[in-house]
């Protein structure tokens, strides 16, 4: 069986960061949005953890920034949950389109 | 003599401002008069004493700085000082400062009694006395200037006094703006005679100036400009000053809107003190003006000669008790004016200029009490007309017998004070400029004239009707009359004082001469003036409107002040506002606000039309962050390896 190489990991880490991309700019609901948003920030994980598993496998300098972003995306999460939250009390609706007017 | 005395002098007073400024309304409001009263008394004693000391210590008068206190230094020479300059005309001048302020300060006790802001009144009574004597007291030329702001501006709070009066407010602003505009000339008069001397120590300057071959009198009557040596522009310019101060036509419209104050705030300032110190301020740099400017002091002369006869003219026709005393005393101060334009330095030409003071001392002193006379009257009927009054001779004896004898005074009847003064300015007169001469014998004949007019109006003419009003009926206390009857003293016995020996041009005493020949005509032309005022007034009669009908356009034009206040209103209002200031609105409205307005309005249309990037989806920010990067990354890895 093929060990899988770092390209084989840098692959599939662009193609989870186009799929956030992608999922953020075309999606309306915002829950699906954020869920974009944290594949987008795996992607990244993806990357640190496999450019510190090939290239510098004796530290843990890349394990440690990916324990700072999964933090990081938790509360992110949870903060912005909380403005789904209060939109959808505010409008009804968690449709991206709907925030439009709160622009100024 | 300890300096602290002559600081004292000035200083009481300013005491007075402060501690009744600050407290009187609310600790002492009955007793600030009095307070008043008692340090100007202090402070009147003082100057007596400092005076009799000066006067009696030797028979030459040297030019003494007892105090000094150098202030601001500009530059090695010139320095702005605090001084006392001690000579006799400073001298004199405190003693009749002192005098008609303590005399008006305890007829104020009785006058002003009762007012609302009677503790304001004395302080500022206090501060203007103040101010003056830091004016006659100046010991250098800027320190001058300072102190005669300060007397405008206590003119302009006493002339304001009845701040709920509009008539008060517009005249005590007239009053400021045209002394204010007069003043300009006499600042810059001060910085060319500083930049031509070099100094601003009277002293000094005196010293410099005058004497011939010094560098700095040659070098300022060497630059010239527009054909005059700088140094004529200069006196020219502080002569504006003092022509504003002192009410000499063309400046003189405040003078009489004035009377709107207090009759004793007239009496002190708008009579006796302050409206002379444009004379004596001429006075004061007199050697500068006679030995390196005599052209300037022909104007002094001619602006006083017209002043005089011009004034009187006016005060023979208008019937406002109050204006008709405001025309005298513009008229008389023209007598003072031209007294020193004629005159010479030194020896009997300099008769001009001791007979010019001598006026002065004995001018405060009728004036001062004509002034309080004429409020004691006021007081009375309650009315400044001459209509409203006649026949009061009889109701009030006292202020009828000293009003008589300030008439007779300034009508130069002798053995008044007014003769004697009003004498020697006219032989000076004689011997230096014939036409002036004329115009001063005219005059004193219009003097008498008006003043009996006045007199008769007031005490004889028609009885007096009490009919439309009620109350207090006497002639006003004690208090009022007690300073009646001292100026009356001095109105008639202060023309014995020999003068000339005190007061001169050059140190050497000065023989009073006394041509019976000489006085003859103005001595008749006084009487003269006084049997016509008689024959016209003394009875109810109609010869003076058919006098008047007579001299119709004349007597108009000389009702109406020969249209002088309405030729500044038209160049003011017609010529001023709409050549200078309505284009000078237009342009501070139109281009001076339109850059400001431009500024704003492009931050404004700018910013409205990039307002759309802002669209609110955040996809499409996202979008341009994206494109963004890339662009960015492509960039740094692409273009600039």
């Amino acid at each position: 069986m093929m060990q899988p190489g770092l390209y084989h990991i840098l692959f599939i880490s662009t193609a989870l960061f186009f799929i956030g991309v992608y999922g953020f700019l075309t999606r309306k609901n915002l829950v699906t949005m954020l869920m974009s948003i944290e594949l987008v920030l795996n992607s990244v994980n993806l990357n640190f953890i496999a450019f510190n598993k090939y290239l510098w496998p004796h530290k843990m300098d890349g394990l440690f920034f990916t324990l700072f972003i999964i933090a990081i995306a938790a509360a992110e999460a949870a903060v912005a949950i909380a403005i789904i939250i209060n939109l959808y009390r505010s409008h009804n609706s968690i449709n991206v389109e709907n925030a439009e007017e709160l622009k100024y | 003599m300890p300096a602290i005395i002559y600081i004292l002098i000035p200083f009481l007073p300013l005491a007075g401002f402060v501690l009744l400024g600050l407290f009187g309304k609310k600790y002492f409001k009955s007793a600030s008069g009095w307070i008043g009263t008692l340090l100007m008394l202090v402070s009147f004693i003082l100057a007596v004493y400092v005076a009799y000391d000066y006067f009696s210590a030797t028979s030459i008068f040297p030019r003494n700085v007892p105090v000094k206190y150098t202030w601001l230094v500009f530059s090695e020479n010139i320095s702005i000082d605090m001084g006392v300059l001690q000579d006799p005309i400073s001298m004199m001048m405190i003693v009749v400062v002192t005098f008609i302020s303590l005399m008006v300060h305890i007829y104020s006790l009785g006058y002003m009694k009762g007012e609302e802001r009677y503790p304001t009144y004395y302080s500022f009574l206090s501060l203007f006395t103040f101010s003056m004597l830091g004016l006659v007291l100046a010991s250098n030329l800027f320190q001058t200037y300072i102190f005669w702001e300060l007397v405008g501006v206590s003119s302009f709070l006493l002339i304001g006094y009845y701040y709920d009066k509009p008539s008060a407010v517009a005249a005590a602003k007239k009053a400021f703006i045209v002394t204010r505009f007069a003043d300009l000339g006499f600042l810059i008069g001060i910085l060319v005679i500083a930049n031509t001397s070099d100094t601003l120590d009277y002293n000094t300057l005196i010293a410099t100036l005058t004497s011939t071959g010094s560098e700095q009198a040659s070098s300022a009557a060497a630059s010239t400009f527009l054909g005059a040596s700088a140094l004529t522009w200069g006196t020219a310019l502080i002569f504006i000053g003092g022509a504003g101060k002192s009410a000499m036509f063309p400046l003189h419209i405040w003078l009489p809107d004035a009377m709107e104050g207090p009759t004793p705030v007239s009496a002190l300032i708008h009579a006796a003190t302050m409206v002379v110190a444009g004379v004596y301020l001429v006075a004061r740099l007199f050697p500068i003006f006679s030995i390196n400017t005599p052209a300037v002091l022909d104007i002094v002369g001619w602006v006083g000669a017209i002043s005089a006869v011009f004034a009187a003219i006016i005060a023979c026709t208008q019937t406002d008790i109050k204006r008709i005393l405001a025309y005298s005393t513009m008229s008389q101060i023209g007598y003072m004016m031209f007294a020193l334009g004629v005159a010479g330095y030194g020896g009997e030409s300099g008769l001009g200029y001791t007979a010019s003071m001598f006026h002065l001392f004995t001018h405060a002193m009728f004036k001062a009490l004509l002034f309080l006379g004429a409020g004691v009257v006021i007081h009375y009927v309650h009315s400044n007309d001459m209509k409203d009054m006649g026949g009061l001779r009889k109701k009030m004896p006292v202020t009828h017998i000293t009003f008589l004898i300030a008439c007779l005074a300034i009508a130069g009847i002798p053995p008044f004070a007014g003769f004697f003064s009003k004498e020697e300015i006219l032989l000076a007169a004689y011997n230096g400029n014939t036409i002036i001469y004329w115009i001063a014998l005219i005059t004193s004949g219009l003097t008498a004239f008006y003043m009996f007019r006045l007199y008769f109006s007031i005490f004889w003419n028609k009885p007096y009707q009490a009919d439309h009003h009620s109350g207090h009926k006497s002639e006003g206390g004690w208090i009022m009359l007690f300073p009646l009857l001292v100026l009356a003293l001095g109105a008639a016995g202060s023309g014995f004082i020999p003068f000339g020996k005190y007061i001169n041009t050059d140190g050497i005493p000065l023989e009073s001469h006394f041509h019976l020949q000489f006085s003859i005509l103005p001595v008749a032309l006084g009487l003269a003036g006084i049997f016509m005022a008689m024959w016209l007034y003394k009875k109810q009669n109609n010869r003076p409107e058919k006098l008047a009908a007579s001299l119709n356009g004349f007597y108009k034009a000389a009702y109406h002040k020969f249209y002088i206040d309405e030729i500044y209103l038209f160049v003011t209002k017609k010529i001023i506002f709409n050549l200078i200031g309505r284009p000078a609105a237009w342009f501070d409205k139109n281009v001076v606000d339109g850059l400001v307005n431009l500024a704003g309005n492009t931050t404004t249309a700018v910013s409205e039309s990039i307002k759309k990037l802002q669209s609110g989806r955040i996809q499409q920010y996202a979008i341009y962050f994206l494109f963004g990067a890339i662009g960015l990354a492509i960039l740094f890895i692409y273009i600039w390896k």
